[in-house]
């Protein structure tokens, strides 16, 4: 757990005058579950638009295993084992969600076989294979614009771990789903997970899945990283409560 | 209904051959038929990615004149469309290399200008292109043979609905591989491919090298057919009507296109015939029904006639 | 290059006006297909038949007139009027009865539709108007010449290529840009045009903002057909040339602009005149080459703006 996988070094971007990120340090260590929170618009969203090669800082760095990855097109990014879900599900909404699994399965080959369809066995077995695993099997074969919220996050997320990255960046992976589901759900992935040995930045909103779940957590307020520690030391610093989670609890 | 298409496609092409022996008339118009399918099967191919080109009648054109030109020195049927295809190809990545970075309108309209650039050099150049009188394209050797008239039109006849059949059998398979679900992906999450570290452009400038290489061939088809060809084989309207075809067969199967430009042809032979000043009216307005009555074109129709539901 | 001017000079100057009128017509047309489209999201195909409607029931409407002894002066006005007649028909019939159907559709079913309606109006007009060229050139002669001067030399212009076209296609930018800024409607409009979705979040009544801008985009449309009528024959065809160079004015301009249109317009008016004088080959090629090149540099238009995506 000392190993650093990825490491922001003094990160800046604005928007306007807006700071998303203001001097910001972070390492992700290997293996870890890293939670980020924080109020709407601290610009954790933004991290992870900065890690996948989607926004370029306007000043800092950002290294993976030691390789600057800055300046690098999300492409190239993900060819190096980064892989990303999204706030707003990224389906393709005229494909089944087996289709959308398998087109990332194959993504790893390249797509570049015209002729040999895409569901073919080895392709098609995985997808079904990963499917199973997040709990998925009964939709395999609905086209993702009939998803409930729930099913769409969570095969948003299946297509980012079909990439078998080695870390893995999750914006809100709870947003959405039904309260009563939630734990559940979260549980599964974090098992999955686990077994594909990814390490993941997630960011959350509710804090009961940051305390059972997270093994470090970040909180991100204003572009800086207020605090950073184990849940239950930050969780119950006293600040953090006044300025980030109490605000949170009210929203 | 994926399934009955192979089927489908036989019973197609044994009508067309009916047909054409029963009606020397109709197999020049079948013929043609067959060349506009192909080169919609390019449209359809661009549309499968959500863009629509208005101006892919620049590839069309650009085959014709490629026959026309080459015909004095290269002068044999096969080897023309060799040529026509690959022609086609080069200038499609070279003019796709630069309109593939546009979405939508921009995309349709960037093709637009191409087409209608094309079309005014073969107006204007009238020393090299003879204007709008165009260039005649004499009766050639097919695979070496000289042949008369009629069995140069049956030879060419047959040469198209072969190439409509290897193109079809192709894209079809094309389609549902991984590149061509990714180039589906491109009309609907085109982001998220990118962040699958698949190359959205790459794909769409490989799909539209494709289609102006269809072009290109179809076009080839129709100088060899009409034996004259004119500038208005790149107009604007030329573009709409390959669209036209696309959605009037509809856009579902690899067949839709040539059902649609049979369909085509056959009702403007037919309107032209019969109502010679109102040809485009009536056409337009077998579009406008088809569009607000038939969604899904004939080839939705098709298979909701046989019950299978479904144009995916 | 001072021996160019010497030799040159005049036609040059020629040119400049000429480009100057032309630029007026293109943007009357260009700026109304860029109002619907900015509203609508149809790239209106059936804009160039509405053109060429324009333009001959305008000579046709001046022509009996005429006939019925109707004074040279009031000529200008009658272009102006047949104009507004022929979009407040055709603009609410075409924007109820057809559009109004395909609001939902796909794009690609969009355009057909508006395509199909090209390839039939342009039959209809036909049937109509025949196929002989038709010229009623009353509103320009009545106008008379004047002499501009041009360095040492003067050229013989009609003033109503030099004042009446570029003038109403001025008023009409000011105005335009007037209501799109100073009233509640054109706020609507340009509101729907930048945001669709926040717009229809705010409740906007959609189907009354539709309705008018199409309508608006029909009588802009015959207008620039009904002032284009007295500067040059009309025959069949006229529709689909100038659909075509809108097409073109609208994907530089970017999506919804009207200051954008009239610079592009000026551009492509200017560029297109000169290479009358001096590279007549080039003529209708010159417009694309600025499209390209526009493109090149700036791929969301002259003026328009990039939509980020939020992921």
């Amino acid at each position: 757990m000392t190993e650093v996988l990825l490491q922001a070094t003094g990160l800046r971007l604005a928007f306007g005058g807006v700071k998303a990120a203001d001097n910001i340090d972070l390492g992700v260590m290997k293996g870890e579950f890293l939670a980020i929170i924080g109020p709407n618009g601290a610009g954790k969203t933004t991290f992870i638009n900065m890690s996948t090669g989607y926004l370029r800082p306007n000043a800092g760095e950002i290294t993976y295993e030691g390789r600057r990855i800055t300046g690098m097109s999300p492409r190239a990014i993900v060819k190096l084992g980064i892989a990303r879900s999204f706030q707003l599900p990224q389906l393709f909404i005229e494909h089944t969600v087996e289709q959308n699994i398998a087109l990332a399965v194959a993504s790893r080959d390249g797509i570049w076989s015209p002729l040999a369809p895409l569901m073919r066995p080895r392709y098609r077995d995985e997808a079904r294979d990963l499917l199973a695993r997040f709990g998925l099997s009964a939709i395999a074969d609905t086209r993702a614009d009939a998803l409930n919220e729930g099913a769409r996050k969570l095969a948003d997320i299946a297509m980012a771990v079909a990439l078998k990255p080695r870390l893995l960046l999750m914006d809100e992976p709870t947003s959405g789903v039904a309260a009563s589901e939630k734990m559940a759900i979260v549980e599964t992935l974090v098992n999955v997970l686990r077994d594909a040995k990814v390490t993941a930045v997630f960011v959350e909103h509710d804090m009961d899945v940051v305390e059972r779940f997270a093994d470090r957590v970040a909180v991100w307020s204003q572009g800086r990283i207020a605090a950073l520690g184990p849940p239950d030391q930050v969780l119950n610093d006293p600040a953090v409560l006044r300025d980030v989670i109490g605000i949170e609890r009210h929203a | 209904m994926r399934r009955y298409e192979p089927i489908l496609a036989l019973v197609l092409a044994a009508a067309m051959i009916t047909a054409a022996i029963m009606a020397p008339w109709l197999r020049f118009v079948l013929t043609i038929a067959l060349a506009k399918g192909i080169a919609v099967v390019g449209i359809l191919l661009l549309l499968r990615a959500g863009q629509v080109s208005f101006g892919h009648a620049l590839y069309v054109a650009f085959g014709a004149y490629v026959v026309a030109f080459l015909a004095p020195r290269l002068n044999d049927a096969v080897l023309l469309l060799a040529a026509a295809a690959v022609g086609a190809g080069i200038l499609g990545l070279l003019i796709g290399l630069f309109v593939t970075r546009y979405r939508q309108i921009f995309f349709g309209m960037l093709n637009l200008a191409m087409s209608m650039v094309f079309y005014s050099l073969l107006e204007k150049l009238y020393h090299i292109t003879h204007g709008s009188d165009g260039i005649r394209v004499e009766v050639m050797p097919v695979a070496g043979q000289a042949l008369d008239r009629v069995a140069y039109e049956w030879s060419i006849f047959g040469i198209a609905l072969a190439l409509a059949f290897t193109v079809g059998l192709l894209v079809r398979l094309y389609l549902s591989s991984p590149m061509g679900e990714a180039l589906a992906g491109i009309k609907t999450r085109e982001t998220r491919l990118e962040f699958m570290g698949v190359p959205a452009r790459g794909v769409l400038l490989s799909a539209y090298v494709m289609s102006a290489m269809l072009g290109g061939i179809g076009g080839a088809i129709i100088a060899m057919t009409s034996r004259h060809v004119t500038p208005l084989l790149a107009y604007w309207t030329s573009s709409g009507e390959l669209v036209f075809i696309a959605i009037l067969g509809g856009a579902g199967g690899v067949l839709g296109p040539f059902l649609g430009a049979a369909a085509f042809e056959l009702v403007r032979i037919y309107a032209a015939a019969s109502f010679a000043d109102a040809w485009q009216l009536i056409l337009g307005s077998v579009l406008l029904l088809v569009i607000l009555f038939a969604p899904g074109g004939l080839w939705g129709m098709a298979a909701r006639l046989l019950g299978k539901g479904g144009t995916r | 290059m001072a021996e160019w001017f010497q030799d040159n000079g005049l036609l040059l100057g020629l040119a400049l006006l000429d480009g100057l009128s032309s630029a007026g017509l293109i943007f009357l047309v260009a700026v109304g297909l860029n109002l619907v489209f900015g509203v609508l999201r149809i790239i209106n195909v059936a804009h160039g038949s509405l053109y060429a409607i324009g333009a001959y029931s305008a000579a046709s409407i001046g022509i009996f007139l005429s006939g019925l002894g109707l004074p040279d002066w009031a000529a200008v006005p009658t272009l102006i009027l047949s104009a507004a007649l022929v979009g407040a028909i055709l603009g609410p019939l075409i924007e109820r009865f057809l559009l109004r159907r395909i609001y939902a559709q796909e794009e690609v079913v969009q355009l057909l539709v508006t395509f199909a309606l090209f390839m039939i109006l342009e039959d209809v007009q036909k049937l109509i108007w025949g196929v002989q060229p038709i010229h009623h050139d009353t509103a320009m002669r009545a106008l008379g010449t004047i002499d501009v001067p041009f360095g040492a030399d003067f050229i013989p212009f009609t003033n109503y290529q030099l004042f009446v076209l570029p003038g109403i296609a001025i008023v009409t930018l000011v105005g335009l840009a007037l209501f799109l800024r100073r009233t509640l409607t054109g706020r609507v409009i340009v509101a729907v045009t930048t945001d669709r979705e926040a717009a229809s979040a705010m409740g906007i009544d959609a189907a009354k903002i539709f309705l008018l801008t199409f309508t608006f985009g029909a009588m802009l449309a015959a207008l620039g057909g009904a002032l284009s009528s007295p500067t040059a024959a009309l025959v069949p065809g006229i529709g689909a040339q100038t659909i075509v160079l809108s097409f073109a004015v609208v994907a530089t301009a970017g999506l919804g602009q009207i200051e954008g249109a009239a610079l592009t317009s000026l551009m492509m008016g200017l560029g297109r005149s000169i290479a009358v004088y001096f590279e007549p080959e080039l003529e209708v090629v010159v417009p694309y080459i600025i499209m390209v090149l526009v493109l090149l540099v700036r791929p969301q238009g002259l003026f328009g703006v990039i939509e980020t995506r939020r992921v």
